[in-house]
Formats: C-alpha cells, structure tokens, sequence
C-alpha cells in the first residue's frame, strides 16, 4: 500500500461561524490576514517535505474562494515540491478540468512538473464539489462528459509528438494542438479521477486509471469499488490490480488514545467547519433531480445527520482512522478487507489548527509503526482469498452517505 | 396560470413548456437559449401562426424578445413581462440578479411583494419537488452564461416593428423597472407600465390589475 500525505492547507482563523452565511463561496477575504497566510503556506511545504522524507507519497488538491483550502492553483505548489523533494510521487487530486476553461494549459502545468520533478508527477482529474460551481462560474449540467471531453484531449496532447493536432469538440476547441514540454514519463504520467457514483466509478475502470474514493465510509465503499472492479473485468478481462484503487480518509496516530483523540478532534475541523450555504451546495445542473429535490427538502426525519463532527460517528463510518498506532492498522486493516482491497491510501493528516509537531509527530508514528503493515498486509493480497472474506462479511447496514462523499473533493 | 384562463376566454390561448421544464426531458443536443429558439422557430412555423399576440415571461421575455427580433411576421404584437435578455449596465453591474447564488430566503424576497405567494418547497410531495429541482437545472441551463441575457440581443431590438407593451411588477427586485426601462428604450414601438404591489409575477400577485393592461393592449 502507498500512502500519500496531505492536507488541505487551510486557513482555520476565522471568525464566529454564526457571524457568516457559508465558509465557501462568499466569506468575505478581509478575514484572510497574508502575514498568517505566509507562515501557513510556509508551514504547510515544509510539512509535504518532511511527508517525503520520512517515505510517503504526496497528494494536493484545490479548490476555491474558500478558507477551508487556501491553495486555488495546485500546481504552483506542485511545482515548488518538485525541487524541494526528492523522492516522493507527487499527486495531484486534481485538476478541476470540468471547471477550467483551457485543458491545454493542464496539460502543458503537468508535462512541466513531471520533467522538472524527473517523472514524479501523478496527474488526476476531478470533476470538482459542488460550491466551486459558483466560483468558475461553470455550468456544471453534463460535468462527466465534459470531465471526459477535456480528459481525451489532455491525453492526446501529452502522447502525440508528430506536431499539431485538430480537436473540435462539444465544449473544447484547440485546433492547433502541440504542447512543449511534452511529459517525462512515457507515455504519460499516471492518471488518477475521483468517484461519487458506481456509474462515474466503471468509466474509470474502463480507462485504467487509478479510482480515488473520498470519504465514502463503509455505507458505500463496497459500491463503488465494486462497480470499478466490475467495470475492469468486464473491459478488460482481468481483475482490477490493487493499485487501480485509492481512498482517502483521516488518520490520525497518537502515543496513546488520548493523545490519538485530541488529534482527532482537531483534525475533524475539516468537517465541522464546513458551513455551507444551499444556494452553493446545490447548484443547478450539478446533482441529478432526485438528489438535488433531496437537498431542497432537506433531511427527512430520523435520518442521520451526514456531517455529524463526533469522533465516534465518524471513526464508526470508516472516514476517520485514529488511535495508537495497534489501533489505527486494525482499523484500517477492517475497512481494507471490507472494501474488497485497495493500493493506495490518501492521509488527510493535517486539518484546522493542527500544529506543524502535532503532525509531524502523527506521521512520524504512522510512517515507522504503521506503514510497515500496512505494506505488509497489501503484499498478501490475493483476489479469491479477498473475495472470501467478503462474502463472510456481510454489508454494513446502510445509511446512505452518498452526499457526503459528494460534499468534498470529487 | 389563472391568467392564462382568463385570455382564453377570448383568444385562443397556445401555452408551451420549454423542454426540461415540468417534469419533461432536455433533449441530448440542447446547451443554451440559442437552442429554444430555434425550436419556438419550428413551433411557430409548424402551426403556421399568423397575426398572433407574442407573449413572454422572465426568461420566457427574453425568449418572445429573440424570436421577435428575428422575424415579426407572423405576429400583431408583443408583450415582455418582467424581462430578462439584455445587459444595460457595465461588467461590474449586477443588472439581473443571480438567482443562483443566493439562499431560498433572499430569493424570495426579491422576487414576490408579498411572499406567502411564492411556492414554498416544504409544501411540495416528492414528485413536485423533483419537477421543482428539474425545472432549476432547465432554466440554469438556458441562462448561465453570459447570465441571463445576450450580448448582441441589445443590436438587434430594433428590428422588432410591431406594438409591445412591457408590463413590470414595481417591486420587482429580480429585473428592477429601471432595467424594464432600458428594454423599452431599445424598442421604438413599445411602451411600459408598472404594476403597484407586485415583484417578478406580477401575472400571479396583480391578476386583476395585469389582465386588465394585457386586454386593453390587446384590443
């Protein structure tokens, strides 16, 4: 299993959260102080650094107008991980090419970090969360086919080096197409695309690329990689490798539980912060009818809170791993089986005001005390044993977390 | 549309839904305005429509005010009412607000005089709701961008040669008068009235007063 650091650099000084409307979208940027803002930025490559030198991987993302992640283009700080780190894969989760309007600079930033980094880049794309709607001003209706449309020809200008190619899509044009640098590794970097739905999840599978799964817990994992493996086999005839398959979560490894707990509850800010307006949250054209009539109506009685902040809910659901470095591979060695296997596993490790030694100090225990059997645990997978244990394992009674996978990054 | 019943009584009263809208589907080509059109183009050639009153609502406004700019033929006159379609003010003016980006609440309150008017999604079952939720993605889809209006629609009024009445809510905060104003301005042969105690739906919160207008135009 590798595992890749990250945080979503946030910038977690805020006022009182009934003193505004929605944390995304249209907080007021008065709030953001760039004297606070430059020790953050500061701390937070120096935390990606030291991720790389302690053996994991690194993952970044962006999003918008929006404290909870203050880093709006990725790949500049891509592109200064490149030179600060040495070994590192650098992934990329990623670029919100369904909301920016030029896939031909996408690829021209990545085939850049990826000759600069020495064939270190991981290139994913992202349809995005709704509330960056508002902010690309992108109208999301028809968002996959969009998401594939600029995937196609982001793939063919990294792989065509005959000179200029025409591409005249639906909603892309470039017809002059002959990008420099082309990328370092060949014939293009990995690619990596997120997953809200079993449907988004088989196209995926059908390009063999690596699936990412945010957040989805145990009410829906199963689904989705399932209809991943589905989608591979059925394409191509074999099962999907281990590494095809990624799912991102916050881990958090203390000393002891208590100290495991405070750095839990500090890393839950990600979820606890995140206020937002439904005018931003449900945009139209970004959910289909059925879910966006779900969110107009709001929850139905009785029906679980999806961003309920309690420690407990969270680590039951499968989107929280936290405890001594025993309980945290326990944990995560219960939801790997359950889910069926994946490669790769996205460590939301830093979150609200968690410090620069509170991480360092989580990582430096999950890297040393964790990893190893994490790796150890990957390295025994085999398909029909896995396959077996599954089936002994009945599904976890469902309550329906779709939407909050769907809230975060996607 | 209690309205529409009572123009029935003495016109034949034709009422489209624009595709997405009601519960019907978007069809696979369609990505704009431009779309609908060119199909009310169709429509109206299909039932060979002549010396026919061409009415619009909101969005429905701009569409009437395109189609109209194309070709007035087919129709007598032309009534806009509370209008979207056309930029007056510059790139940091909000002429139109952005419906789509304010809560329910304020949505509300911009849109009717008196907000008990307004369809309350609490009240609606699952199917209303889903059609509510669908006719969001429909009009979101025709309005996006450039929001709410085009660009060139402001070179082309002046083409539309037949009578035009805009009737305005006084208290629509959606497309102010002030905006109604600027539409009329660009059509020689329009004139506007504004409706006291009413917002966006004038038709709906003033029935009396707007059908009044309406037939006294009409006639």
């Amino acid at each position: 299993m590798k595992t890749w650091f990250f945080t979503e650099d946030a910038y977690p000084n805020l006022p009182d959260d009934e003193s505004y409307e929605s944390i995304r979208v249209n907080l007021p940027n008065k709030h953001f102080d760039p004297v606070l803002g430059a020790d953050l930025f500061n701390m937070y490559l120096d935390i990606w650094a030291a991720a790389d030198e302690m053996g994991l991987e690194i993952m970044l993302n962006e999003h918008h107008q929006t404290p909870t992640c203050v880093l709006p283009a990725a790949p500049i700080a891509l592109g200064v991980l490149a030179r600060e780190t040495k070994e590192a894969r650098l992934l990329i989760l990623g670029n919100p090419i369904v909301n920016r309007k030029q896939p031909i600079r996408v690829a021209e930033e990545m085939a850049y970090i990826d000759v600069l980094s020495r064939g270190r880049l991981e290139c994913g794309f992202v349809r995005g969360v709704p509330y960056e709607i508002a902010p690309a001003n992108a109208y999301p209706y028809r968002g996959s086919e969009k998401l594939w449309e600029a995937h196609d020809l982001i793939m063919k200008a990294w792989t065509h080096h005959e000179g200029p190619f025409n591409f005249e899509g639906r909603w892309f044009h470039a017809r002059q197409v002959n990008i420099w640098p082309r990328p370092y590794q060949q014939p293009h970097p990995p690619v990596w695309v997120t997953m809200g739905s079993a449907g988004s999840a088989a196209q995926v599978a059908q390009r063999k690329h690596v699936g990412a799964v945010f957040l989805a817990g145990y009410p829906n994992i199963r689904r989705l990689f399932d209809s991943y493996r589905n989608g591979y086999f059925q394409t191509h005839g074999e099962e999907a490798p281990l590494d095809r398959l990624a799912y991102a979560a916050i881990v958090h490894v203390g000393k002891n539980e208590k100290e495991a707990e405070k750095g839990a509850e500090k890393l839950l800010w990600y979820i606890r912060s995140n206020k937002v307006a439904p005018q931003f949250n449900n945009p139209p054209g970004y959910h289909p009818p059925e879910v966006a009539a779900n969110l107009i109506r709001g929850p139905r009685p009785g029906e679980p809170n999806r961003r309920d902040p309690r420690l407990e809910t969270q680590l039951s659901r499968g989107n929280v791993f936290s405890g001594t470095p025993d309980q945290v591979f326990q944990q995560l060695k219960h939801f790997w089986e359950y889910s069926g296997g994946f490669g790769h596993l996205l460590l939301m490790g830093q979150a609200g005001f968690m410090t620069y030694d509170e991480t360092m100090s989580s990582m430096d225990l999950f890297a040393k005390e964790v990893y190893p059997r994490l790796k150890e645990l990957t390295a025994t997978y085999d398909p029909d044993a896995m396959k077996e244990l599954r089936s002994a394992s009945p599904d976890v009674e469902g309550i329906d977390m779709s939407l909050l996978g769907s809230e975060f990054i996607r | 549309m209690p309205f529409a019943d009572r123009l029935a009584e003495r016109y034949e009263v034709i009422q489209p839904v624009h595709p997405g809208f009601a519960g019907t589907p978007i069809p696979e080509h369609f990505d704009n305005i431009q779309d609908l059109i060119f199909l009310y183009l169709d429509l109206i050639d299909e039932l060979n429509l002549e010396n026919t009153i061409l009415a619009g609502f909101s969005m429905g406004g701009w569409l009437a005010a395109e189609i109209a700019a194309i070709n007035t033929k087919r129709f007598s006159k032309l009534v806009l009412v509370d209008s979207v379609g056309i930029k007056p003010g510059g790139p940091f003016d909000r002429d139109i607000a952005d419906v789509f980006a304010i809560s329910p609440n304020e949505h509300t309150r911009i849109s009717w005089h008196d907000s008990s008017k307004a369809p309350d999604p609490r009240n609606m079952n699952d199917e209303e709701l889903q059609i509510f939720a669908s006719d969001r993605i429909a009009h979101g889809l025709y309005t996006w961008e450039p929001y709410m209006h085009n660009p060139k629609l402001q070179y082309r009024l002046h083409r539309i040669d037949i009578p035009t009445l805009l009737i305005w809510g006084e208290g629509d905060q959606v497309v102010k008068p002030s905006y109604g104003e600027a539409f009329r301005d660009l059509i020689s042969s329009s004139r506007m009235v504004v409706i006291p105690d009413a917002g966006h739906s004038p038709h709906v919160e003033q029935p009396e007063a707007f059908i009044n207008h309406f037939l006294e135009f009409a006639f």
